[in-house]
């Protein structure tokens, strides 16, 4: 669609998230729904006492990336807008480091965008998290050795 | 031709540096890159599995042939967002 990147806003952040842009940029006046998605950093992790998580990203793919994946939502659901925001940094108990808002005519397609908008960052963006941990910290996602996420979701995306 | 390579995450802090422009011979592909620089540090076979590949900021596989000047970044496998 012509209008695709007025319809959408991705961004990475140093500070706190702020809702309200995310809320103001999906608002529109055909919009009966808007879902968002707010990831927030837990204090407990496979067992350990988390005490901050720290973000980093490469910059410019990432945002290309997001981007990316939010032209796909708007490909492949009724949406109208959609807005992804990733912060980096340390990240405290709490806090919000990523969120997601989607608006549509009517919820369905909104829930579904949003929820597929956050698996696919998760899989493809290139922004990692370390967790610093009572007696240690750890790159998340490193520890595991597998083939790797994008290969993951090539697989997903051909079932 | 030469090659700027980044290393992000865990990558970065194993070797110590997040980038870095190296001399290749011409016709190289990612793979030329990677087992060139296992040579210098075997111990990257560890994590061979889980890197992914972008040049100029777009996913690529390893048998990519690189081109002069082109950034070559080693994805280790990425974390975004909050915990599953």
């Amino acid at each position: 669609m012509s209008d695709t990147p007025t319809r959408i806003l991705c961004k990475i952040t140093q500070g706190p998230i702020n809702m309200q842009e995310l809320s103001d940029f999906v608002a529109d006046p055909g919009a009966g729904a808007m879902t968002t998605f707010v990831g927030t950093t837990r204090n407990t992790n496979d067992g350990r006492h988390v005490i901050r998580l720290e973000y980093e990203c490469y910059p410019g793919m990432a945002e290309k990336e997001m981007t990316k994946i939010a032209a796909e939502a708007l490909a492949r659901w009724p949406i109208l807008k959609i807005a992804m925001i990733h912060r980096l940094g340390q990240v405290d108990i709490g806090e919000a480091s990523v969120a997601i808002a989607v608006s549509s005519g009517h919820r369905h397609a909104a829930f579904e965008a949003c929820h597929y908008a956050i698996n696919q960052l998760k899989e493809t963006v290139p922004i990692w998290k370390k967790e610093l941990y009572e007696g240690g910290e750890l790159w998340i996602g490193s520890q595991t050795g597998t083939t790797g996420s994008l290969q993951r979701v090539q697989e997903e995306d051909r079932a | 031709m030469r090659i700027k390579l980044r290393y992000f995450a865990s990558l970065r802090e194993r070797l110590g540096k997040s980038e870095e422009v190296r001399e290749v011979p011409a016709g190289a592909t990612i793979e030329t890159v990677w087992e060139m620089l296992k040579r210098e540090r075997p111990d990257l076979a560890v994590v061979e599995r889980s890197i992914a590949f972008a040049v100029a900021q777009e996913y690529v596989d390893k048998t990519h042939a690189l081109q002069d000047n082109d950034e070559l970044a080693f994805i280790p496998p990425v974390s975004g967002g909050c915990y599953v």
